[in-house]
């Protein structure tokens, strides 16, 4: 490393020459993408971001430290405290079905039996535990909606922008057709549809995300190959007789993909909300399964008493609001650092 | 500008069939018995009825002939019968009629709801945006940029739920719903005419400040839950838009030759700073058409996007599906208008 610094007494040299050492990490994303991850770590905004993101994942991994399942082998059924309909106050008495007591609840409660942290909703359901295990339930559709539209939107703005030409203009109407419907409207007609067919679960609402989520990232894609291609390094390639396919997944993708991978990254908390949403609706999981749209779809029913039952709309309200800003905080200082204008003011 | 806009419609009819393709083959994750089997009542389900049905309605033949006989319906007896073109959608299980007319009697409810959702934010909050980006830093910057901030991480049911919990519940001040009851019987009455069939524009044409008060008393709750989004998104859309075009050669050089700073502003610069906005209103109705599903759920309030949300839990999928393409229809025309107003406003648009 030390080679690649000028040395000498010229100070003409060390003032004309910027004198900077370069990390192993900026080798290898290059310049603009390493600028690109550190003004990610540069406003307290997003360092907020990226803490309440952390507490989240370290509340899914801890999730059966936390508070044990009381049916192990299948741990995302909200355990119920009885069947009678109206929400029971925060810190009552857990009568029926109490969870196994986490090594940390006699040291910090004083007690030696389960009580409903923050209370119970309709049904019983209780609602600590469907905000803990529902965290996992977040990050897991978050991952896979992300992960799946990624790849839907890359390889169908890459083909889309390579090809150009008749083939582009025909993708880019497909495009437009899927982005004419409101998005939530799409999704929700979808998982209705899909749900008698694969019955009700997670996979519903899941594949109805997926299948009206990748456009944007299609497009978005679509532009940056549009200008790389025109590169000299991808002329040069194809001089020399490589094929389209080897051009494209080689040469211009993985200079492209970058931007693109940052802001699905991000988009977990705009998945998670969408998800919520329409399991408030009533649409995907079955009832009772440790989500946080679900969670709040009890308080439905309880609208002209919430004065009382407070605590079944504001705990898992609360938690998905921390949620969604933690990826949002991020996100913004992302799109800061992503505008072209503020290029090359790190 | 003609050869724009005759480019732009030629756009409308790959649209429509691109929708209408879509969403008959989203209706295809249904087989045949399972979409009849939806308007058989006897249960145990008959299968000679759910045979019955699927003869009759030929879901047995091939795709692409089932999808023309949606399109156009069929002819019996020189009589037609059926077909989306012409305003067919299908019967409504759930709410036991055809469902054009459910969308009839909703939509008015949700137009009324739209439309003092979006004309304050139109009105207010571009001027908002404009006063963020020439008192840059100011008040008025400072507040939108927290509430942009917390506002775009609060999802919609949670808000409304949170609203529903302080002003309904706790203070008692505003009701969900749609009416009073004293107010809807006076409704009902003959003497009240129903010129535009939305309520709170046809309780002032009566002169009935009081039924407009009461209706507008129940849905400015749902206004707030509307549009609170699109106050944060369009002041800030506004402002930054603004700050840039107040940098462009041209402002200075009507600064220098001694414009009023008010005709720089607002004569000058506004004009140019109006086109992201533009695009931005184009996307604010296809996500108030989105929203209003969450937004009357939660208030149950009677309009198409608590009709589509609350068929679709109990899996009415024709019902649904026809809200898809009413709402498809709608989005293509407000595009259509919104590529149109950009070629008016833009030069580099219609010349390109």
């Amino acid at each position: 490393m030390a080679e690649t610094i000028p040395s000498g007494e010229n100070s003409l040299l060390r003032e004309t020459i910027a004198v900077r050492k370069i990390g192993r990490l900026e080798r290898f994303l290059g310049p603009e993408n390493y600028r690109i991850l550190t003004g990610l770590l540069k406003t307290p905004a997003s360092i907020l971001g990226f803490v309440l993101i952390g507490l989240f994942i370290l509340i899914a991994i801890l999730a059966p430290v936390i508070i044990p399942p009381v049916t192990p082998n299948n741990p995302y059924k909200i355990p119920r405290d009885g069947y009678s309909s109206a929400p029971r106050p925060m810190m009552s008495d857990w009568t029926r079905t109490a969870p196994p007591l986490p090594f940390w609840w006699k040291p910090i409660m004083k007690t030696d039996h389960w009580v409903h942290l923050l209370g119970t909703s309709q049904g019983q359901y209780d609602v600590f535990y469907g905000i803990i295990w529902g965290t996992r339930t977040a990050f897991r559709t978050g991952l896979i909606v992300v992960v799946a539209t990624f790849l839907i939107g890359v390889i169908i703005g890459s083909v889309s922008a390579y090809y150009g030409g008749v083939v582009d203009n025909i993708i880019m109407r497909i495009v437009d057709v899927f982005m004419t419907l409101p998005f939530i409207l799409a999704a929700l007609i979808l998982a209705a549809v899909l749900t008698p067919r694969i019955g009700a679960s997670l996979y519903p609402a899941i594949i109805a995300l997926i299948a009206f989520g990748w456009m944007g990232y299609a497009r978005i894609i679509r532009g940056d190959i549009l200008s790389i291609k025109e590169r000299d390094y991808v002329m040069a390639a194809r001089v020399i007789g490589v094929k389209d396919s080897r051009i494209l997944f080689r040469h211009i993708i993985p200079n492209a993909i970058f931007p693109t991978l940052v802001l699905a990254s991000l988009a977990i908390g705009d998945v998670v909300l969408s998800f919520a949403a329409l399991s408030f609706l009533g649409i995907g999981t079955a009832i009772g399964y440790a989500d946080w749209g679900q969670v709040l779809s009890f308080a439905r029913n309880w609208i002209t008493s919430l004065s009382t039952y407070w605590y079944i709309i504001v705990w898992p309200g609360l938690t998905l609001v921390l949620f969604v800003m933690g990826w949002n905080l991020v996100g913004d200082a992302l799109r800061d650092v992503l505008d072209p204008r503020m290029r090359g003011k790190t | 500008m003609t050869t724009y806009i005759v480019r732009r419609l030629l756009l409308v009819p790959v649209l429509l069939f691109g929708v209408t393709v879509l969403i008959f083959a989203m209706l295809q994750f249904l087989g045949p018995v399972e979409r009849s089997a939806l308007y058989v009542r006897d249960i145990p389900k008959n299968d000679n009825a759910i045979n019955a049905i699927i003869k009759q309605y030929g879901l047995d033949q091939p795709i692409y002939v089932q999808y023309w006989r949606w399109l156009v319906g069929r002819t019996v007896n020189g009589v037609r019968k059926g077909g989306i073109l012409f305003g067919d959608f299908g019967y409504s299980r759930t709410a036991s009629q055809p469902v054009v007319d459910l969308i009839r009697n909703r939509f008015p409810n949700t137009l009324d709801l739209t439309i003092w959702a979006v004309a304050p934010v139109l009105l207010v909050g571009i001027w908002l945006g404009v006063q963020a980006a020439v008192h840059q830093n100011g008040f008025i910057d400072q507040a939108a940029r927290i509430f942009s901030i917390v506002g775009t991480s609060f999802p919609t049911f949670v808000f409304g739920l949170l609203m529903l919990m302080i002003f309904y519940a706790k203070l008692q001040w505003f009701p969900p719903g749609r009416l009073s009851d004293w107010a809807s019987q006076v409704v009902y009455l003959s003497s009240f005419h129903h010129y535009t069939s939305l309520l709170t524009f046809d309780a002032l044409l009566n002169g009935r400040l009081d039924i407009f008060w009461d209706a507008m008393r129940h849905m400015l709750m749902p206004i707030l839950t509307l549009s609170y989004i699109s106050w944060a998104t369009f002041v800030r859309v506004t402002r930054s838009s603004m700050l840039e075009t107040l940098r462009m050669d041209y402002v200075t050089t009507a600064r220098a030759k001694g414009l009023p700073e008010r005709d720089v502003i607002y004569k000058h610069a506004q004009p140019n700073a109006m086109i992201p906005v533009i695009t931005l209103a184009g996307f604010q109705v296809i996500g108030l058409l989105g929203g209003v599903v969450i937004t009357e759920t939660v208030f149950n309030y009677p309009g198409i996007g608590q009709a589509a949300a609350s068929a679709a839990q109990q899996l009415d999928v024709i019902t649904v599906l026809g809200f898809a393409l009413f709402d498809g229809f709608i989005l293509i025309v407000a595009n259509l208008v919104v590529d149109v107003l950009y070629g008016v406003i833009d030069p580099r648009v219609r010349l390109a």
